[in-house]
């Protein structure tokens, strides 16, 4: 029976899709129910997950692998571990907050319904699969749905933003494919087992190729994350998405990116992780340094927007940073700070965006400088978006504060320099976001929109309460979700940090072979 | 094995042919009675046909049809055909393109109650009959013969809009072209048999083991020659120029055929020709034989993709993306291992269904608007046509290889093919030229849904009927994209050419 939770957890959206897809078109509020329904299997497996995982364990949990393709040894091998169990549970609920956050939609309801539980199980198989040729397949089967929902439910621009998302991503994934294929080739016999191929490979590909394969890679991911200056495709896509995609966007398919590094460069490619270049490893330069100016770069861009959805999006490239920056420095406060950032600014940006799209479905504009004093007129509202960019910037008490400082405690002995700006940088971060509450809320209220009786409405609190809850509870006691993940990811950094060569036992061995 | 044993292995072939004859006859008479009305019956013989020949070849037990599946490889008339797992393979694959050029033919409007219609069922017959030939040649003149039948039938099936400018004048580019083109073959053939001695394959590949080291470059001369026939069955560029007008030019179900059947019998008679004739050892490993193909494959498959991506007619834009996925198809040709042999058998079938599918589902849209610009397919998905509409994208995300669809399965062999022999380059060039192909395809996907119909957009209705064979190609797709290995093991059996 527990081997088959995770195959329900991914496959029960896609059956709500073929559901969905049965229902004539005409009932929208059926379909509506039907798909809200189907994600709710998978929310409870996913609670249900957290509960009987062993996080002493280190070894991927509630396996299930079987024969796909066998005389190509392409095996259906799913599991979680540490890494990805707290990015399941992130995935199922925020998929079914979603799915109350799109109850706006009106034109063709099947056919987006259908296709988000598509992307839901597209989503959920990234982050189980533990076959390079399954990730693969599930990697790329987000990509269709996710084209289809940005450009035909999007903003005036969705068209542009649809394809310009579409055709960065697929260059990212095509060099995935091809740094597959080269590891699939180098073991004997072939194989495509995720766990297994680090192992496997070691020893019989010769750094400089190891790093080829490590960028190859990188860039793939680093399009998803997405880093400077691979990051063009994300304003667009946010900006035209609907709320609902932009959330999903913002909140899973973000951390796929640095899921995957961790997964695949750390996992599978360690030597070259930490191979030296120009006097530091390569982590320090891609993670570190990249990161680092990612933090600062997104924060200043973000001041300098207008449009409030397009703030929120730089500052994802902003907070994804601190991940980065986490990841690079291999202590285990950093990379247990930079997965619990992915998880955090996973709820936070929903909630920002969530936000966004109230506000956009009264006024249908997101100009911060229209609107003024929006406090008056919807306080409740005002208090809940108060909360989140409290939570955004760091505030400590709110779970972004636990998971930046655990980042910048982590760099600081490697990197004091990057710790230093990453933390000056959040002054920035605390600039454009009060900058922004004090156009849109404070001061005296928009003649305007003075007597519109605007208040957030009982749907749209039920999307965001869950996640002010989540975020002000791991503010407080963070403990539940890093231990789950903790041991995995420091087994994971030691095994990275053993797999590099030290250089005085290779000479002594080589002396006493010599001898 | 002689003339009158081989008979029995060359029922496939003889169903085609008694069908041809029928359909003459049935044709002559109809026209005779219905004073030169067009009558359904050549349409569906010629479907009943080609069903009758795949039939023969699979073999069906309830009626005693023995089929020609698992049969021992053997020489049949002489020494001129090839009987092996791998020519029952495309004996199967090239009936089927055959059966769905047919059918499609019998739902077209640019076939259907034409005066001469029943002349283009004989000629299709005719044209099928060749792709069978070709697959099984064994010998150099029967290679030779097998490809002008083909071809010969291709140009009057271009032709068949009589009256039409554009018909008219793919037909004549095809005939020029296809004319060079396999006058320079058969003078390559003339150098091998002269190098060798011997026209049939397994005497050249005996023959090139014990060439002299002095005549390689002969050799080489001579490789270069026959492969520029290949070639352009397969419209690899340089010699792809036809393919763009012949495609806009013919009616779809001969564009279909020309990209489907008459692509894969060229595939099949290349492939056997390197594999049967040439083998992998002696002259053929002195000389830069595989760099060329490799050299081939990525000027075919970027200028097809680079080009395509300017079209706004749906034929040329197929034209030009077939002219691509000769080029996919070719990685797995350089690679001169069984592995690439089996990834070009796989690749073939995928491509039929998805191609297959795009020409079909195309022409499902001509048939009302008679129209095959892209302006035709705007809105497509929002005025009646949801089910054309989102098959139509599966095949063309099909084409564009993302998983799960066929296309990626395809793609991907192919890949692991050149890859698994250090081919890095190529197929770093082949999953970029992937992500531009993207490009073109998307803009379709894109006009069919992203875009709103225009208030003068007619809204469609289409038959249950219609929708058939389009579906089916469709969730035959997505089905091969989940669950491939059993076409895996077909292909896998049939990769293995008799030496002879």
């Amino acid at each position: 029976m527990a081997e088959w939770v995770l195959t329900w957890t991914t496959f029960t959206p896609l059956l709500g899709a073929v559901v969905v897809l049965c229902l004539p078109a005409r009932a929208v509020d059926v379909i509506r129910a039907v798909a809200t329904a189907f994600t709710v299997p998978s929310l409870l497996l996913a609670g249900w997950l957290l509960l009987h995982f062993d996080p002493s364990n280190t070894a991927p949990q509630f396996v299930q692998r079987a024969w796909w393709i066998e005389t190509y040894r392409i095996e259906y091998f799913v599991g979680v571990d540490g890494l990805s169990l707290a990015m399941v549970a992130l995935t199922a609920l925020l998929s079914f907050l979603c799915m109350l956050a799109s109850y706006g939609i009106e034109r063709g309801v099947k056919g987006y319904f259908a296709l988000f539980l598509l992307l839901e199980t597209g989503m959920l198989g990234t982050f189980v699969a533990l076959d390079l040729f399954l990730f693969y397949v599930f990697w790329e089967l987000m990509l269709l749905p996710m084209y289809f929902l940005i450009g035909i439910w999007g903003g005036p621009r969705r068209e542009y933003a649809a394809i310009k998302f579409f055709l960065y991503t697929l260059l990212g994934s095509v060099l995935l494919l091809v740094v597959l294929l080269y590891l699939y080739f180098t073991p004997e016999p072939h194989s495509f087992d995720m766990t297994a191929l680090g192992a496997l490979v070691r020893d019989r590909i010769p750094l400089s190729v190891q790093l080829l394969l490590w960028f190859g890679l990188f860039i793939g991911f680093a399009i998803k994350i997405p880093a400077f200056p691979f990051h063009t495709w994300l304003p667009d896509a946010h900006v035209e998405a609907p709320t609902a995609i932009s959330v999903i966007l913002a909140g899973v398919l973000l951390k796929m990116g640095t899921y995957a590094i961790l997964r695949l460069n750390y996992g599978i490619l360690p030597e070259a992780t930490l191979a030296p270049l120009w006097g530091y490893p390569v982590a320090f330069w891609v993670l570190g340094a990249l990161g680092t100016f990612n933090i600062v770069y997104g924060a200043l861009c973000a001041m300098a927007q207008q449009d409030l959805k397009r703030l929120v999006a730089y500052s994802s490239i902003s907070h994804m940073g601190y991940v980065m920056l986490g990841m690079a420095a291999f202590t285990p406060q950093g990379i247990n700070g930079a997965v619990l950032q992915m998880f955090n600014h996973g709820t936070i940006t929903a909630m920002l965006f969530l936000l966004v799209g109230v506000i956009y479905d009264r006024a249908h504009h997101r100009d911060i400088d229209g609107f003024g004093g929006l406090a008056a007129i919807m306080p409740i509202y005002t208090g809940l978006t108060g909360f989140a960019f409290f939570a955004a910037m760091g505030i400590p008490g709110l779970s972004a504060f636990i998971s930046e400082v655990l980042v910048l405690l982590g760099a600081w002995p490697v990197y004091p320099g990057l710790a230093i700006v990453a933390a000056s940088a959040m002054v920035l971060t605390a600039g454009y976001l009060l900058w922004a509450l004090q156009r849109m809320y404070l001061g005296p209220p928009n003649p305007k929109y003075a007597d519109t009786g605007w208040e957030i409405n009982g749907r749209e609190l039920c999307t965001l309460l869950p996640l002010a809850a989540i975020v002000l509870f791991l503010g407080v006691y963070p403990r539940p979700l890093l231990a789950l993940q903790s041991p995995t990811l420091v087994e994971l950094i030691e095994r990275v940090q053993r797999a590099v060569p030290e250089p005085s036992e290779t000479m002594l061995a080589e002396t006493a072979n010599g001898g | 094995m002689g003339p009158i044993d081989s008979l029995r292995w060359f029922v496939p072939e003889l169903v085609l042919v008694c069908t041809l004859l029928v359909v003459i006859v049935v044709d002559l008479v109809a026209a005779g009675r219905g004073g030169g009305r067009s009558s359904a019956w050549p349409g569906i013989l010629a479907v009943l046909g080609a069903g009758g020949a795949v039939a023969a070849t699979i073999g069906v037990p309830t009626l005693g049809l023995p089929g020609l599946v698992g049969a021992a490889p053997r020489w049949l008339f002489g020494r001129m055909l090839v009987l092996d797992p791998f020519s029952v393979f495309f004996k199967v694959l090239l009936g089927l393109a055959l059966l769905a050029a047919a059918t499609m033919a019998l739902g077209s409007r640019e076939v259907r109650r034409r005066p001469n219609e029943g002349e283009f069922f004989t000629v299709l017959l005719g044209a099928g009959f060749g792709t069978m030939l070709m697959a099984a040649a064994g010998h150099l003149l029967m290679a030779y013969l097998a490809l002008e039948l083909l071809s010969l039938s291709a140009y009057v099936l271009t032709g068949f809009p009589r009256h039409d400018r554009r018909a008219g004048e793919a037909a004549l580019k095809y005939l020029i072209y296809g004319g060079v083109a396999s006058g320079v073959m058969i003078y390559g053939m003339s150098w091998l048999v002269g190098l060798t001695g011997a026209m049939d394959y397994a005497g050249i590949r005996h023959g090139l083991l014990q060439l002299a080291p002095a005549s390689r470059g002969a050799f080489f001369v001579a490789l270069v020659l026959v492969l520029v026939g290949f070639g352009y069955k397969i419209a690899a560029v340089p010699f792809h120029m036809w393919a763009p007008d012949v495609y806009t030019g013919a009616p779809l179900p001969v564009a279909a055929f020309l990209a489907v059947g008459s692509k894969a019998a060229g595939f099949a008679i290349l492939l056997r020709f390197l594999h049967g004739g040439i083998g992998s050892e002696g002259a053929i490993a002195a000389v830069p034989a595989a760099e060329l193909l490799a050299l081939a494959a990525f000027v075919t498959m970027t200028f097809g993709n680079l080009a395509a991506l300017g079209q706004t007619n749906m034929k040329r834009l197929l034209a030009y993306s077939s002219i691509a996925h000769a080029g996919y198809a070719l990685l797995g040709v350089v690679v001169l291992g069984e592995t690439g042999l089996q990834a070009v058998l796989l690749y073939l079938v995928v491509y039929y269904l998805m191609n297959l599918g795009a020409f079909w589902a195309v022409m499902l849209v001509a048939n009302h608007s008679d129209r095959e610009d892209l302006e035709a397919f705007r809105g497509l998905a929002w005025r009646g046509g949801a089910v054309p509409a989102v098959a139509l994208a599966i095949f063309l995300f099909s084409l564009a290889g993302l998983p799960p669809l066929a296309g990626f399965i395809g793609k991907f062999y192919v890949f692991a093919a050149a890859m698994g022999e250090g081919w890095y380059w190529l197929v770093v060039a082949a999953v970029l030229n992937s992500v531009v192909s993207l490009y073109y395809y998307a803009r379709v996907v894109r006009t069919m849904f992203l875009d709103q119909p225009a208030p003068g957009d007619p809204p469609l209705v289409f038959r249950i009927a219609d929708l058939g064979a389009v579906g089916a190609l469709s969730l035959l797709t997505v089905y091969f994209g989940v669950r491939f290995g059993w076409l895996l093991e077909r292909t896998m059996e049939a990769g293995r050419v008799f030496p002879g």
